[in-house]
């Protein structure tokens, strides 16, 4: 018998589809300054930033198994950084949040040295207590204005719309460039060792897979896109304090919405964040409680279907907009299920 | 002198942290996993204790006789009804549902005890001091915590090398197929070591309100210090947490008594430079308990 040609596939059609909804997603995104309001804007620049973060964590803990609790050490860092680089050193405001991803990618590097001594659980926690330095030794900082914080100043001179609209193209653009980087450094060669490690770290590691390097390089990678989404949000927000910034709450909202939407996978955040928003906005007036249910929600979905939302759908239908794997097929006729091919799968 | 009682102080301290760092020690050993509620189940029994002497009017020593058996019963339900439904599945679970349990409690106890702190007054022995003579003197308050945190220790020793639940301890602890083989039932074991350790950590919670005040958020910092108390003790050495317990207590008295406000830092940053010159800890036993 001849040999059977296979064939690679790495878009469904769904991902097809996800390209053309995608696009006009897009469009009604940067044409919204010219017909929305700006409390849509604020609400979308907070959900983009949210949806990074998500993004973000779920490289690191989805794909790379680097379970951080400490991500908020990142948030902070890059928020003071903006601060610091705008006003003090008079950098332009919007181009100080791209440049506060790199002061925090450069705190990651010395972070990672101590951190990757742990595993598991202890890394959790090994993460979590460096973040609290980070806190502490800003918060002990005069020139950082200690515990009360401090105030972007450099943006005052600008109109407030103009304000508004460049922090939303910002956001759209970082949103766009951190769903995009993802999703391109996932389909690469180091996306594919990156799924061969979580899959199996001794067997990666006897079919060549660097994997010290590779959980390096995505534990400073997911620090950059964490410290320039700490820098948009504080430049929405024009004021940060240690216990803002560094506050545990925003790796607490990270995970809910990866958990509760589906850890690795990219559509999994996003229906994270969406459902997260829905749910502040509408139990936000009940206090504490919305985090009750959010937690609950997270610990149920652990339990019960550790797969997310997301992948919940995705099973039933065989969706994926966002194909990150490799399928093989037999070439001419692509079976309805075709076999699943390596790093397929959570 | 001053620089002695600071050291000595920081000492006793530390004798609070190893009751912190026992539990979270304890749990590690025998199925490796890191219980992130830790620190907010101690807030919990605390908050728990406030309640009782409230509604029956005990002194607060006398409410552990109800809080550590309720946290206890606690630490077994909690046990075998959801953690133990995660097990052989990676590492992953067990970190994001305790860490879920840690923001639901936290908020749970703000919703139900509001944002104030509390604190447990056991009426006048907090402040009593002993004076040991030199212009020394020190707290009746640390004293008992620090010999409770040996006694804990001791009898917690004795379990795990005597007793056969200890045995059955360790040998999980080693190898959790094989002693699944030789008969032991993880699951119930499991119940049993996070029931023990919610119980120290009840005793843990109560003896943190009676020294200090406390509010529905002090939880995460107490996972924190019992950690740092653990690495530097070194991992799966029961008296380790002792001595980590109180370098962390003497770094931290010692910080803030330099600045205030570098307390805790201080503590952080001596972790992190036994992290880094001796990140096997001071007393390593390499995965085991005992």
């Amino acid at each position: 018998m001849e040999p059977a040609a296979l064939r690679i596939e790495r878009t469904t059609r769904a991902s097809r589809l996800g390209a053309v909804g995608a696009a006009l997603v897009l469009i009604a995104l940067v044409s919204l300054p010219a017909w929305g309001d700006p409390s849509t804007m604020r609400i979308l620049v907070e959900f983009i930033a949210l949806l990074v973060l998500a993004q973000m964590w779920n490289l690191l803990a989805g794909y790379a198994g680097l379970v951080s609790i400490g991500q908020q050490a990142y948030v902070g860092l890059g928020g003071y950084a903006l601060i610091v680089l705008a006003d003090d050193l008079g950098v332009n405001p919007f181009l100080s949040v791209p440049l506060a991803g790199l002061v925090a990618a450069a705190f990651a590097l010395p972070t990672a040295a101590l951190v990757f001594r742990f595993h598991g659980g202890y890394f959790a926690v090994g993460t979590w207590a460096i973040a609290e330095v980070y806190r502490l030794l800003i918060a002990n900082t005069p020139a950082l204005g200690r515990g009360s914080g401090r105030t972007l100043t450099a943006v005052f001179p600008l109109a407030r719309e103009t304000r508004e609209v460049t922090t939303y193209f910002l956001a759209l653009a970082i949103g766009v460039a951190a769903l995009v980087g993802v999703y391109v450094f996932l389909r690469s060669r180091y996306g594919l060792g990156l799924m061969a490690i979580r899959d199996s770290e001794p067997g990666s590691e006897t079919l060549g897979v660097d994997v010290f390097r590779t959980k390096l390089v995505v534990y400073v990678g997911v620090a950059f896109g964490t410290g320039v989404t700490g820098a948009l949000i504080y430049l929405n927000l024009l004021r940060i304090s240690p216990d803002a910034g560094f506050s545990i709450n925003w790796t607490a909202y990270t995970i809910f919405i990866v958990v509760i939407g589906g850890l690795g996978s990219l559509e999994g955040p996003l229906i994270g964040a969406a459902l997260f928003f829905l749910v502040r906005e509408y139990l936000s007036d009940y206090g504490a409680s919305y985090m009750i249910l959010l937690g609950t929600l997270a610990v149920g979905v652990m339990l019960a279907y550790p797969q997310g939302l997301w992948g919940m759908v995705a099973e039933r239908w065989d969706l994926r907009f966002f194909p990150v794997g490799r399928r093989v097929s037999l070439d001419p006729s692509p079976g309805p299920s075709p076999q699943r091919g390596e790093g397929e799968g959570a | 002198m001053a620089w002695v009682d600071t050291i000595l102080q920081g000492l006793l301290l530390g004798g609070l942290y190893a009751l912190f760092a026992t539990g979270l020690s304890l749990i590690f050993g025998v199925m490796r996993i890191v219980n992130l509620a830790h620190g907010d189940l101690s807030i919990l029994a605390a908050f728990l204790a406030v309640v009782v002497v409230e509604t029956l009017g005990l002194n607060p020593f006398l409410t552990l006789i109800l809080v550590v058996p309720l946290m206890a019963g606690l630490g077994y339900a909690l046990q075998m009804l959801v953690l133990n439904r995660l097990l052989g599945r990676g590492i992953l679970p067990p970190i994001l549902v305790t860490f879920g349990f840690s923001v639901i409690i936290q908020n749970a106890l703000l919703e139900t005890f509001s944002a104030d702190s509390r604190r447990l007054n056991p009426g006048g022995i907090e402040t009593a001091s002993l004076s040991l003579g030199g212009g020394l003197a020190i707290g009746w308050f640390p004293f008992i915590t620090l010999a409770v945190a040996v006694l804990i220790l001791v009898g917690l020793q004795l379990v795990i090398s005597r007793r056969s639940v200890g045995r059955a301890f360790r040998a999980t602890s080693d190898d959790q197929e094989t002693a699944e083989l030789m008969g032991i039932d993880n699951r119930r074991l499991y119940g049993l070591a996070m029931a023990l350790s919610l119980g120290i950590v009840a005793v843990a919670g109560v003896f943190l309100g009676i020294r200090t005040t406390f509010t529905f958020s002090s939880g995460p910092d107490r996972l924190l210090f019992a950690f740092e108390a653990v690495i530097i003790g070194g991992l799966g050495s029961l008296w380790g947490t002792l001595v980590g317990g109180a370098v962390l207590g003497i770094a931290q008295t010692v910080g803030a008594k330099l600045s205030p406000g570098w307390g805790i830092l201080t503590g952080h940053l001596v972790f992190l430079a036994v992290l880094l010159l001796r990140p096997q800890g001071l007393f390593a036993k390499a995965r085991r308990i005992g």
